[in-house]
């Protein structure tokens, strides 16, 4: 067996004894680091997705940075209406625009590099993407221009102009052109043979990942659609109860592609910058399915204070399903450093328990930002979850700031800083530029985790005496009965406002030398300059 | 290789630490799933989620008839209402306040219906910090018995426009 670091020199796969797959001649190339074929078609795809998915990050990022200097509440920048304008410019920008241009993106990249084809429909590529990128710019000026103050979740009867939800549609319908294209792609590899046997892991985890997108936009269909003929007129009523349960169909089962698409890129870094090999193919394969099958019913942790559902429901809906899920990912969260660990013990870094820890290479960013992404996943943003999604302590920290607390340990802490991590490798590899600036890249992981957890823990430690999110004055200054929190919220509001800046620090420092190295870089000739 | 495909005959059954480490996890998925309807009985505070459609012109008719009915006093131009021990209440939410204002007494239990009469609103009793959903067109009955005697604000925790953050209520709880 060869290992697959780049940054260890002679130690990659034969590419002359390589298939090439399915790609007709000149439409794909031999990437000299890794010996996978590019397609060339699928690659386009690729950087763009990437592109315009750095764009909403800043976009959200900015956003982010206005927020969280709001929530600190001795600083109180913004004004109460540009707070919930920000709030779901935020929320819309980085949970469904950064990470769907990235996943997009990343399916394409699974099953034309990995599976040595070439994509099934170049044209359905660009439809998808243009839904896509015209849905996504509709959205952001719909909000800016303060049509659709609704918030991402936007729960009826409380209205928003009609584009909003025709621009979420848009996005809905390009996601999914994007996601049928991947699912073709992997059909016309396996029907041409480009690969012998079963899939990648990492394909693999992509196709759960894509499985559950077509289940998620298909509750966002079955709920927008309606929302949007009611906000012109055509449907005069959409029940609020009803709209939560179909919502959280989408919003919940969402995050769950966006899980099985960060373990994916968790294995796919632990091989590409430690050469780690899956230790029980069957093992993660199988955990990889649990996300599948138990994790719609899990939507139900949203609904736990609602009116309408029965108690009975809940419990069934959250602890049955909910915990097959959280055992898949104890199973990668076990599986994912063991590979680690084993890899770097081979390489004869085998002193004592943790020696080889020691001796991971946390100066080069693609390892650091995935390792730190799977800390702070697991223990902070899994812990978090599944405290908050039973149902008596979901009483106490339903929609208060506990909430945005957790979901920054998964989503950003998490599945994001695994995406900024890969960027280390897509830039050389498939831009095929070098970074300049390389200390920042070294340095950022570790800012934008430090600061993901500092606000984090702010925001759940303030959440845990009942400071509500979404809420622009912890206050209430002129309301007609005045409440009081405990003082210490102040002190916890403000370590959200330093973590939530530092973590921002940290976001610059991603997007600046991705930017710069996207459009001035130097050329990567050869190989990828080992980080 | 996670980027490579397997080799043939790829599925084993765990071996070793990892197949302790599933059965662990396994176990504790086990004892949380056992421990959600355990706790269900066993403790005091639930989301029973009863409820009962109203069209929210009724529920505001009744609401007023409760507070003419109960009506004990006024407290920032807002009335307060009591209902008997074992009774019924009724609060209203919408954009921006909740009305009435509430007064129980400790120990005793009560009916609380909660329903909107324009869009979604949240109800948080603060500091003791619990949380429900408010819906128009639902009538949501929490079983309530309160422990403590004491002034308690109420905050709507859903965003419902530019006044949320103002939108507070009150329910007091005597001896
Ligand atoms: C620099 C990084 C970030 C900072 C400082 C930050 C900060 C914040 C703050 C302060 C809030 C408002 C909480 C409230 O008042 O209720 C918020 C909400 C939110 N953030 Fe972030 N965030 C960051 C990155 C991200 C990323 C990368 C994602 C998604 C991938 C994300 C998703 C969300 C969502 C979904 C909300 C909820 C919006 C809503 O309530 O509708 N954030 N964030
Ligand atoms: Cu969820
Ligand atoms: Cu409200």
């Amino acid at each position: 067996m060869t290992t697959l670091d780049p940054t260890v020199e002679g130690a990659l796969p034969e590419t002359e004894a390589a298939g090439r797959g399915n790609h007709p001649p000149g439409t794909f190339r031999v990437c000299a680091t890794t010996g996978l074929t590019v397609d060339l078609a699928a690659e386009k795809f690729i950087k763009i997705n990437a592109v315009f998915a750095v764009v909403f990050l800043l976009l959200g990022g900015i956003a982010a940075l206005l927020l969280a200097l709001t929530r600190w509440s001795a600083v109180h920048l913004l004004n109460a209406e540009w707070y919930y304008r920000m709030t779901t410019f935020h929320g819309l920008n980085m949970l469904i625009l950064w990470i769907l241009f990235m996943e997009i993106g990343i399916l394409y990249f699974a099953a034309t590099a990995l599976l040595k084809s070439r994509l099934a429909s170049v044209k359905a590529g660009w439809a998808g993407f243009a839904c896509m990128a015209v849905g996504a710019i509709m959205l952001d000026a719909v909000i800016l221009a303060g049509k659709a103050d609704v918030m991402m979740t936007s729960y009826v009867p409380l209205r928003a102009h009609p584009t909003f939800y025709l621009a979420i549609i848009l996005v809905a319908v390009g996601t999914l052109i994007g996601v049928i294209n991947f699912l073709a792609t992997v059909y016309i590899a396996k029907r041409d043979k480009t690969y012998s046997g079963s899939v990648p892991l990492v394909v693999f985890g992509a196709i759960t990942a894509a499985i559950i997108a077509v289940s998620t936009l298909l509750h966002g269909a079955g709920i927008m659609i309606p929302t949007f003929l009611w906000s012109i007129d055509v449907i005069d009523h959409v029940d609020p109860a009803a709209y939560r349960l179909v919502w959280w169909g989408l919003g919940h089962q969402s995050q769950q592609v966006n899980v099985a698409a960060m373990v994916s890129v968790w294995y796919l870094l632990g091989t590409l910058t430690v050469g780690a090999k899956v230790l029980n193919q069957g093992v993660s394969r199988t955990a990889f399915l649990l996300y599948i099958l138990f994790i719609n019913l899990a939507s139900a942790h949203h609904l736990l204070v609602d009116p309408g559902v029965s108690a009975g429901w809940k419990i069934w809906n959250t602890s049955y399903a909910m915990y097959l899920a959280v055992l898949a990912s104890m199973i990668h969260g076990y599986t994912v450093p063991a590979a680690v660990e084993v890899a770097l013990r081979k390489q004869g870094h085998t002193k004592g328990l943790f020696g080889w820890l020691g001796a991971a290479p946390w100066k080069n960013p693609g390892f650091s930002g995935f390792f730190l992404s799977l800390l702070i996943f697991g223990f902070i943003g899994g812990i978090t979850g599944v405290t908050l999604g039973t149902e008596q302590i979901n009483i106490i920290a339903h929609n208060t700031l506990r909430i945005p607390g957790h979901f920054h340990a998964t989503v950003v802490g998490g599945t994001s800083l695994a995406f900024m991590a890969l960027a280390y490798y897509v830039v050389p590899l498939i831009f095929r530029r070098e970074f300049p600036l390389r200390w920042m890249c070294r340095a950022q992981p570790y800012v934008f985790a430090a600061g993901i957890v500092l606000m984090s823990l702010g925001m759940s430690f303030a959440g845990s005496y009942g400071v509500s999110r979404r809420s622009w004055d912890v206050e209430a200054s002129g309301a007609l009965h005045p409440v009081s929190y405990d003082p210490s919220v102040h002190v916890w509001l403000g370590v959200l406002g330093i973590g939530g800046s530092l973590a921002f620090v940290g976001l610059l420092m991603f997007v600046v030398p991705t930017v710069l190295a996207v459009f001035f870089g130097k050329r990567v000739e050869a190989k990828m300059p080992a980080w | 290789m996670s980027i490579e495909s397997p080799a043939k005959n790829w599925l084993h059954a765990p071996t070793g630490t990892e197949r302790a480490w599933i059965g662990l996890a396994l176990l504790w998925c086990i004892v949380l799933t056992l421990a959600m309807p355990y706790w269900h009985f066993k403790g005091k505070q639930n989301s029973t989620g009863e409820a009962y459609t109203v069209e929210p012109t009724r529920f505001a008719d009744r609401v007023q008839q409760f507070v003419d009915s109960n009506k004990v006093g006024e407290v920032n131009g807002t009335p307060i209402a009591e209902p008997p021990p074992g009774g019924d209440a009724y609060l209203q939410a919408q954009m921006w306040r909740f009305y009435p204002v509430l007064q129980f007494k400790k120990g005793q239990t009560y009916r609380l219906h909660i329903s909107s009469l324009d869009i979604q609103h949240g109800f948080a009793v603060l500091p003791i910090n619990m949380n429900f959903q408010v819906l128009p067109g639902y009538d949501h009955v929490l079983t309530i018995t309160p422990t403590m005697a004491g002034e308690f604000p109420i905050l709507c925790n859903e965003f419902c426009g530019i006044g949320h953050h103002q939108m507070t209520g009150r329910i007091i709880v005597t001896e």
